[in-house]
């Protein structure tokens, strides 16, 4: 197989309030031998509400994160949902919209560089099991899961809005396959099925299949594809503690011995406000909420403190 | 070529109540062969006709345009005489399907709801236009194609409610207007005719029912059948709030505005700073007890250890020369 090598977006949570998603990240890449290049020159994304304020800024901002990865002439890897969703749509609104693409270029000319479009996006999720492989992965697991239940906590930016996921994938495709497509172009049905991240919002499988391949037991709950109310934690908190809540006790009360997300963001909400969450639901809540790559890491055997599990406020009490 | 229809046995266990009559709803399922052409309008139809006289739903146009039959299935909202059965079959990898309506709670008989809440908000933000015309006018009102274009897809809600009754925020906060109230804000915002701009703007920027507690979770883009994209349109009423000068100070507002000044500073945001400019000093005591637990985590850096982005000087000047809404 190719050797795997991905400019590495870290968005701003794995810097600041969850250290523990980049080291965990670094240590699982390093085992399974993917090379990360960090992007150290990259700003916040906006995380859906710069956009709000300022658009066209958000846009250029996140333009610019993209050249970095451009000038590396590697595909960008993110780390968190939000950061996906929204490198994704600014990437897709330029790269259909010429006249936007050179309002956009025309600022970024002024500090040397050019959106060019040439780098894809992948969310950590998808590069492992569609890069690295479920199969391949499986095979390193040398402490498998088997005595937990874990919960898919899938987060809503890398599900939502699907049509913008899957026009980029169709486009990562397209350059996979070769101009004009080849033989298997008359085949789309079986190319979308090899790209993960072409999942349907309603029944999403990766995380699941991702957990099995780990030997763990995928719990079958109903808010695995909800929303953890993050972006509203400020302003409607009672909104946002509420399907928090709602969804950490359908985990529990599906027998999740711990649960595991892609999304930084869904873990502060759903690790580190348990107490808060715990009094507006009436009820005590307590499971481990571990980011993705803790979880493969702790089944490839790396240490649990390179996985930086001592700062997860929810006690990962079974390692 | 063979004349014989390929069909499959599915299973559907449907939502039962009736309000005058049941306590309780109930589940009732049946079984059947459906061909690959069939829709959920046919299934719907077909449980009555051959099952149950007393199974009830809506539906009226069977073209996708009256928003009548929308129902969920398997929890996917879908309008029922445009969805195709064996495609939900695919998306589910699964031969039985669970038919519900779109609203357990507001439910009146089977798959009908009441959808007064839906209406009673969409009224509310005059989903009309306002306008002083002549009543004998003597030339038509003349909308250029760009114009029209900038209403975008806004203007092909059919008021199903598909986006409305899978929103999270409408489920959790009963005063949030919802998302196709606010698609149809922004519709009647963006005509060039329009002149109740500033009111529907008023409406929509206060605090719990508006836009401002949506979670940002694109239910309703994904939702929706025709395209609407009731989030695009949020953001879009979000912008003309900041554009029109109608932004109240608040904590909303200050924490989409603190970003701004947060990746000015550092390249990347300030967490703990940003809630502090958010939320104003007293506002952000109430975090504390969540500080507190990240501080003992490691979790929280501190303003001296603040990482910075690479060539800030980029971002800087890059910040100054295309930032052009002020707040
Ligand atoms: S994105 Fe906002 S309006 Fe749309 S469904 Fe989610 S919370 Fe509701
Ligand atoms: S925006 Fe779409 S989903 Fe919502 S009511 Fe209108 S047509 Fe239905
Ligand atoms: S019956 Fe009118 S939209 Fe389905």
């Amino acid at each position: 197989m190719a050797e795997l090598k991905y400019a590495l977006y870290t968005g701003c949570t794995a810097r600041e309030s969850t250290p523990e998603l980049l080291m965990s990240t670094m240590a699982v890449a390093k085992k399974l031998g993917i090379e990360l290049i960090l992007l150290d020159e990259a700003s916040c994304c906006g995380a859906s509400h710069l956009q709000d304020f300022d658009d066209f800024l958000s846009l250029v901002l996140n333009a610019r994160n993209i050249c970095y990865a451009e000038k590396q002439e590697l595909p960008m890897l993110t780390i968190c949902n939000t950061c996906q969703l929204n490198t994704v749509m600014t990437k897709e609104r330029l790269d259909s919209d010429e006249n936007l693409k050179s309002q956009v270029n025309e600022k970024l000319a002024e500090v040397g560089l050019e959106y060019k479009g040439t780098s894809s996006v992948r969310h950590f999720l998808y590069a492992i099991i569609d890069d690295y492989g479920l199969d391949k992965l499986a095979e390193q697991v040398v402490k498998p899961l088997n005595d937990f239940n874990v919960a898919a906590f899938y987060g809503c930016h890398n599900i939502r809005p699907s049509h913008i996921h899957h026009v980029h994938n169709a486009k990562v495709i397209e350059k996979d396959v070769g101009e004009g497509g080849g033989e298997q172009a008359f085949d789309t049905t079986e190319l979308l099925a090899r790209y993960n991240d072409n999942e349907n919002p309603y029944n999403p499988t990766s995380l699941d299949r991702l957990i099995e391949a780990l030997q763990g037991k995928s719990v079958d709950y109903e808010s695995k594809n909800k929303c953890c109310g993050f972006h509203a934690d400020l302003q409607s908190p009672k909104t946002a503690n509420r399907l928090t809540g709602t969804a950490l006790l359908d985990a529990i009360d599906n027998d999740a011995d711990m649960m595991v997300t892609p999304c930084p963001l869904c873990h502060l909400n759903m690790d580190v406000k348990q107490h808060t969450v715990a009094k507006e639901m009436g009820r005590d809540i307590s499971l481990p909420v571990l980011h993705l790559p803790q979880l493969i890491g702790l089944a490839l055997g790396i240490d649990p403190k390179e996985l930086g599990l001592k700062h997860n406020v929810a006690e990962v009490n079974f390692v | 070529m063979s004349t014989e229809r390929i069909t499959k046995k599915l299973t559907f266990k449907t939502f039962r109540f009736n309000a005058e009559t049941d306590f309780l709803p109930y589940f009732k399922t049946y079984e059947m062969e459906v061909g690959k052409d069939e829709l959920v309008l046919d299934i719907l139809n077909r449980i009555k006709w051959e099952f149950d006289g007393s199974f009830s739903y809506r539906r009226s146009c069977r073209h996708g345009i009256c928003g009548s039959c929308s129902i969920k299935v398997n929890g996917k909202p879908v309008l029922s005489c445009k969805q195709n059965v064996w495609e939900l079959v695919e998306i589910f990898g699964t031969d039985t399907l669970l038919l519900e309506p779109q609203s357990k709670k507001r439910v009146v008989k089977d798959m009908i709801i009441d959808k007064k809440d839906f209406w009673d908000k969409h009224k509310a933000v005059k989903p009309w236009l306002e306008a002083e015309i002549d009543e004998h006018p003597e030339a038509e009102i003349r909308v250029s194609p760009e114009e029209a274009e900038a209403l975008l897809e806004a203007d092909y809600c059919i008021q199903c409610g598909n986006c409305y009754y899978a929103c999270p925020a409408v489920e959790v906060n009963e005063e949030f207007f919802g998302p196709a109230q606010f698609a149809k804000a922004f519709r009647f915002n963006a005509d060039v005719r329009d002149t109740a701009k500033r009111e529907r703007l008023e409406t929509v920027r206060e605090m719990g029912p508006g836009i401002w507690d949506c979670v940002k979770c694109f239910e309703c883009a994904e939702a929706c059948p025709k395209d609407v994209d009731p989030i695009g349109k949020i953001t879009k009423l979000h912008n003309q709030l900041f554009e029109e000068g109608l932004a109240q100070d608040n904590v909303a507002t200050r924490h989409a505005v603190g970003f701004k000044h947060s990746i000015k500073k550092h390249g990347l945001l300030d967490e703990g700073e940003l809630v502090r400019y958010s939320e104003g000093n007293i506002g952000v005591m109430k975090h504390l007890p969540e500080a507190i637990a990240m501080f003992k985590k490691g979790k929280i850096v501190m303003p001296w250890n603040m990482p910075k982005s690479k060539n800030l000087d980029e971002i800087k000047t890059l910040i100054k020369t295309s930032s052009k809404v002020k707040f």
